[in-house]
């Protein structure tokens, strides 16, 4: 998926329509029983609005002649808060849902090619497919189900999932046998075993996760909950035992307001907001192009302590790319760069193209006109060179400087002497030397090096500030190993790593209380990333390697596990500070109803309304008013997450604790007094 | 001032070597006094049959409980029995069944809230095998406790330890031998120590007057050590006979706050850094004063404490306008309802001292202390966390460590963990269990008694005092303090049975719910912390702590309070 898609409008208009109907649609009971919070508000919205037709139902004073209205005012705020936190739930699902929606395009009922055990070709629709059939898909159709290849080589079209347009190869008996259902072959054609049944393909597994149909509460989602629910009973204590307190000091207090200040002190916003940050951090990661199996995985990515990465394709390009020449002694270093680039010129190895591309940044004698000449040997396991046999009978080699030491005392040519100090050298470096001989003299030696990805080396610092350490894994020697974790600045490595020692490095952070998260795409990968506490799998991978970890890359760019655990991070920050904020307003709160609720019996009660709030019930209503607006105002919160930047835990904790905590008492001293500014006029106008 | 400052200065330094003794104490270390004690102990072991086996939090539990519940009976019967037993010199009759109900549950609890008064209700013997007996068991049981708590916390063994033997080794290592040295001093400073009936003497005035004496040293010494608060006699320690002179009274304070304060240094060791104990061991670098993790705490607590005490103080000192005004000189603070001897300076501390440690003894009335003065003592009763009883207290403010690295935890970005365990859905469930019980309790009952007849006519003084005096009661109750805001006719069915009730679940409910935490604290794998882990050691987590309790205690309680002393403070001051 583009940048651009990620930078559009968190809310466009059709999602805000849908989210419309969905918080009505959501007002039912039985939905809003698993959101306690929310519900108490329901409730009390119910109470006031049987108080507004029959005002005096719970013994309410009925002199007052506003009672009516101010009941109903306070039942339609009510009504109103219900509503935005539904809202912001169904804004997030909305967001979920309209990802799904495109993904679902892509899950058209095809007609595929079942292969019979007699070998016989009949036609299924893709929908009865069972699990291990064997199908057969050619060149412009779609792949029904997920599957192995078990025969043929094809290239694959998989935008529909990944958004990459450019074709991938899919063949049988590699590490890239598996194929998702939805994507089309583009040539050739491909046997496959189904792996999956109708309905549980990774395509409907990602429709359901993106949607939030099968989302399940995570464990730290439960504790929060937990909390909420304790506050709202401890707050349904305070407020029902306030009410003998006030009849014993003789106060009558109109139920209604008695409602009013429960769901002032209850915490509806984090509340209401709760679940809209759930989804919006799945949704974050979906965006990435990152499919998570479960909210549980997005969470624990917060609290990886360790990454185990491999080297190759992950920290590393892979490719041996040229870096440096050194001609032995006697030998121009113009003379080594021009044979080197003859030797290279047609070979499409990307050692043999980075080779002609830093001479050329290094200055050539040798243009590609010369590549017309030139008949190119190829590189074999056999010969360890590769090279150019020139027109004028020239022989060009470069390779391995065992073979060309070899092929040159061979030929009767002599080796020079620092041939091999040079050789030992790159090697000590973690390089791989590759020796040029032209007509069997040596001039000198291509110093290969696996090249870094640009921008990992402070990644890596980045995670280190934020206390993770990374490990690198590798099938190198150590030696070279030592060179790319020093330059890359990792914090650890494992070289001649097997897939049995990745296992091993796991369960030892692991035991040591860290939690490990991991990439793969290999099946040798599959017990790694079930280990790891977090295990992403590439989407070109195995079957079986997705299978074992809680989280897909769509893009197969493994370095994408480190932007997925920062928004893991971000997700609980955000839960963290919403609460936060969520509690520390009620200390306003207080102070604007508290004072209210009793002038009228104690006038010295009159001190402590700080705020200067105009009349007791206008007070009242602008801390109720205040509760419900601050929940549709803090959803671009909810759904993006707050800022995130790395630094250690204590700066960020007071840096949070200052906006989210400092602000969460002072924001809504200033929204009560400016609602209340506009809501007395009203109020008097009305008659309360 | 200076008073304050250098009883407290005491207190600090005598926490130091205190908590250090505890620490051995609790962690089966090598103390000086170990060829006596182990001899001691190893009787008591072998004559009870126990078997010193490590419990579950479960079987932990369990064991205290039914070992409270024996005592509760056995003490039942002697107060219900007292007119026909031995020792009984002023022919005390028995006591009644609700009143008996409220005293057994009252000191089996350490909340010793007495609805009757010691020289006219109570035998020697009662005040000995029920009252003083109790003073120490339950003592022992609520330390035994936050030992087990600790331990599991600290999660250094795969158990929480015996209860039984933990109990034995508390009374007979740390309150037998200290309640013998202070108790003697407490003698020479002239408290009463005898079985002879009360004396009655011919006043100057030519009357006659009857003065209670009796075992009364015994009593009033681990009444203050054990954090336990009941008097012998009725009036507490406000009288000579319990409370003679400065040097008893500042005895009297330290002893009440040494071991809540020393527990919490106890509590610091016990979570040392494994490896930083392993090094210590290998270099033999002295002990830290301090764990890192207690330091926080006692920090916090220390910062609550000094807030109350200076509110208390200046509010006191300011003295009553009312007064003022019809011609009584306020110079020296309120002086009603304080003895001279003290004055306002340590009527303050003592006030302060007795609620946050929730013992419960007075040196002054609270009834009257002036509204604010008064607040202090009800709020320290209402978070109940500020260095608290024997152990409890230590075990309320973990309850809000855990809630404050719940919250703020989430804001470093990563799931919330203390000490190295993460804390999910199921601790958050217990701790969320009792911070609501002591709000319902407090509140529930408080708003019962105002709205039924027997409990409005407890109230002397209509009006917001009453609801304060409503209040007190309930939270003294429910926090296991025991003083007593007096001014409540309480001995009668409704305040007996209520406050009795307030009593046994404020106690049990908590204690369990925290054992529970306990157990599945310890049973969770240990988490590595990392720069990236939220700080539990350091001052931001103080200052935290310190605000996510009066947050707390401010969102549940403040309407109560607002309508109780802070709304008879304003009339006061402002009409």
């Amino acid at each position: 998926m583009s940048k651009k898609q990620q930078k559009t409008k968190f809310v466009t208009n059709d999602i805000l329509r849908s989210s419309i109907t969905g918080a009505f649609q959501k007002l039912h009971p039985k939905y809003m029983v698993k959101n306690p919070v929310m519900f108490v508000v329901e409730i009390g919205f119910v109470l006031t609005l049987i108080m507004t037709i029959v005002p005096t139902i719970f013994g309410d004073d009925a002199s007052l002649g506003y009672l009516r209205s101010y009941n109903g005012i306070v039942c339609a705020i009510l009504f109103v808060t219900v509503l935005f936190a539904n809202f912001a739930e169904s804004v997030a699902e909305g967001r979920g849902k309209a990802q799904a929606a495109s993904l679902k395009k892509t899950k058209q009922d095809t007609q595929s090619r079942l292969i019979g055990r007699d070998g016989t070709e009949s036609t299924v629709s893709a929908s009865r497919l069972k699990k291990d059939d064997i199908v057969l898909v050619k060149a412009g159709e779609v792949i029904p189900n997920d599957g192995e290849v078990v025969e043929g080589i094809a290239s694959v079209d998989e935008s529909a999932i990944t958004g990459e347009s450019a074709p991938v190869t899919r063949e049988a008996g590699t590490d890239f046998s598996s194929v998702t259902g939805g994507t089309t072959v583009v040539s050739d054609w491909l046997k496959i075993r189904i792996t999956s049944r109708p309905g549980e393909s990774f395509l409907d597994k990602m429709i359901a996760l993106v949607e939030g149909a099968s989302r399940q509460k995570t464990p730290n989602e439960i504790a929060l909950n937990t909390l909420l629910v304790g506050l709202t009973v401890i707050f349904m204590i305070v407020v029902v035992c306030l009410y003998p307190f006030a009849t014993y000091s003789g106060v009558q207090i109109p139920v209604s307001t008695m409602i009013a200040l429960l769901i002032c002190l209850i915490p509806t916003t984090i509340g209401g907001l709760l679940s809209a940050i759930g989804i919006a951090g799945m949704d974050r990661v979906t965006r990435f192009n990152v499919i998570a199996m479960s909210g549980k995985a997005v969470e624990a990515c917060g609290d990886v302590d360790t990454m185990i990465l491999d080297k190759t394709g992950t920290i590393t390009f892979g490719n041996r790319l040229a870096a440096d020449f050194y001609p032995v002694k006697g030998k121009s270093k113009e003379d080594l760069i021009d044979y080197a680039v003859m030797s290279s010129l047609c070979d499409p190895t990307p050692e043999g193209k980075s080779t002609v591309e830093l001479a050329r940044s290094l200055g050539t004698r040798i243009d590609d006109n010369a590549a017309e000449q030139i008949e190119f040997i190829e590189f074999t396991a056999q010969s360890k060179m590769s090279g150019a046999n020139l027109p004028n009978g020239s022989i060009i080699r470069k390779g391995a400087a065992d073979a060309i030491k070899a092929m040159v005392k061979k030929d009767g040519g002599s080796i020079p002497k620092d041939l091999d100090e040079i050789v030992e050298r790159i090697a000590g470096l973690g390089g791989t030397p590759l020796v040029v001989s032209a007509d069997n003299v040596i001039y000198g030696v291509i110093y290969l090096k696996d090249t870094v990805k640009p921008g990992l080396v402070e990644r890596f610092q980045r995670l280190r500030d934020i206390g993770i350490k990374t490990i690198m894994c590798t099938g190198d020697n150590p030696l070279t190993a030592a060179t790319i974790a020093k330059e890359a600045g990792v914090d650890g490595f494992i070289a001649e790593c097997r897939p049995e020692d990745k296992i091993t490095a796991i369960k030892n952070e692991q035991a040591e209380g860290k939690l490990v998260a991991m990439t793969g795409d290999g099946t040798n990968d599959a017990p790694a990333l079930a280990q790891a506490d977090v295990g992403l799998a590439m989407n070109s991978g195995t079957a079986a390697a997705k299978e074992a970890a809680n989280m897909v890359d769509l893009d197969s760019d493994p370095t994408k596990i480190l932007e997925v655990v920062e928004i893991g991070k971000q997700l609980l920050i955000t839960r963290g500070s919403l609460t936060t904020f969520s509690i520390a307003n009620d200390v306003a709160k207080y102070f604007a109803i508290i004072p209210a609720m009793f002038t009228l019996v104690i006038p010295q009660m009159q001190m402590l309304n700080i705020m200067k709030l105009s009349t007791p019930m206008s007070a009242i209503l602008s801390a109720l008013i205040f509760n419900a607006i601050i929940i549709p105002c803090l959803i671009p919160i909810a759904m993006r997450g707050v800022k995130y930047q790395p630094m250690s835990a204590e700066r960020m904790l007071l840096k949070n604790m200052g906006i989210y905590g400092l602000g969460g008492i002072i924001v809504p001293f200033a929204g009560i007094k400016l609602i209340d500014c506009i809501v007395a006029p009203l109020l008097s106008v009305l008659g309360i | 001032m200076l008073q304050i400052a250098l009883t407290l200065a005491i207190f600090v330094l005598a926490v130091i070597p205190m908590g250090k003794y505890m620490y051995h104490i609790t962690t089966n270390k090598r103390t000086f006094a170990d060829p006596l004690f182990d001899r001691v102990d190893n009787g008591i072991y072998k004559v009870c049959r126990i078997d010193r086996k490590g419990m579950s939090w479960k079987t932990y539990a369990l064991s205290l409980l039914m070992t409270n519940a024996v005592m509760v009976l056995a003490g039942y019967l002697v107060l219900r029995l007292q007119h026909a037993l031995f020792l009984n010199p002023n022919g005390i009759e028995g006591m009644e069944p609700t009143l008996s109900f409220n005293t057994i549950i009252s000191f089996m609890t350490n909340t010793n809230l007495q609805h009757y008064s010691g020289e006219s209700g109570l035998s020697y013997l009662s005040q000995m095998l029920v009252i003083i007996f109790m003073m120490f068991t339950s003592a022992a049981s609520g330390y035994a406790a936050c030992m087990a708590f600790c331990r599991g916390l600290a999660g250094k063994r795969k158990d929480l330890g015996n209860f039984y033997e933990d109990m034995v080794r508390i009374t007979t290592r740390i309150l037998i031998p200290w309640s013998m040295v202070f108790g003697l001093i407490l003698i020479w400073q002239g408290c009463p120590e005898t079985f002879g009936a009360n004396i009655t003497v011919e006043t100057i005035q030519g009357k006659l007057q009857d003065f209670a004496a009796g075992p009364v040293a015994a009593l009033e010494i681990i009444k203050h050590l054990g954090t336990n608060g009941g008097g012998f006699l009725g009036a507490n320690s406000t009288t000579p006979f319990e409370n003679p002179t400065i040097i008893t009274n500042i005895v009297e304070l330290i002893s009440m706050m040494i071991l809540p304060g020393a527990c919490v240094l106890t509590f610091g060791k016990m979570c040392m850094d494994r490896k930083k104990e392993k090094t210590a061991a290998a270099v033999k670098i002295k002990e830290p004063v301090f764990g890192k993790q207690g330091r926080t705490i006692f920090a916090a607590m220390s910062i609550i404490f000094l807030v109350g005490l200076a509110v208390c103080f200046v509010s006191e000192k300011a003295g009553n306008p009312v007064l003022e005004t019809a011609g009584v000189g306020q110079e020296m603070g309120s002086m009603e309802g304080k003895e001279v001897r003290f004055g306002v300076d340590q009527s303050a501390l003592f006030t302060t001292v007795t609620t946050s440690f929730t013992t419960g003894t007075v040196n002054n009335m609270h009834d009257t202390l002036t509204p604010l003065g008064g607040m202090v003592p009800l709020l320290h009763m209402m978070l109940n966390c500020v260095f608290g009883g024997k152990g409890v207290g230590l075990m309320n403010m973990l309850m809000y460590a855990i809630l404050t690295v719940f919250i703020c935890g989430l804001m470093v970005g990563r799931t919330p963990e203390y000490l190295g365990k993460k804390i999910e859905g199921r601790e958050m469930k217990l701790v969320a269990l009792v911070l609501i019980i002591h709000p319902l309790l407090i509140l529930g009952f408080s708003a019962l008694a105002v709205s039924t007849q027997a409990g409005l006519e407890g109230i002397t003084n209509p009006g917001f005092h009453g609801l304060s005096q409503v209040l007190y009661e309930y939270s003294s109750a429910s926090a296991n303090n025991g003083s007593g805001f007096e001014g409540l006719s309480d001995n009668t069915y409704f305040w007996n049975i209520t406050s009795g009730l307030a009593m046994f679940f404020g106690r049990y409910i908590a204690i369990i719910a925290q054992l529970a935490i306990a157990g599945s604290l310890l049973a969770k794998r240990q988490v590595k912390a990392s720069i990236g882990t939220m700080r539990t050691d350091n001052v931001i987590f103080a200052i935290l702590l310190v605000f996510i309790v009066y947050i707390f205690a401010a969102l549940t309680f403040f309407p109560a309070l607002a309508l109780g002393p802070i709304a008879e403070h304003l009339t006061l001051w402002f009409s």
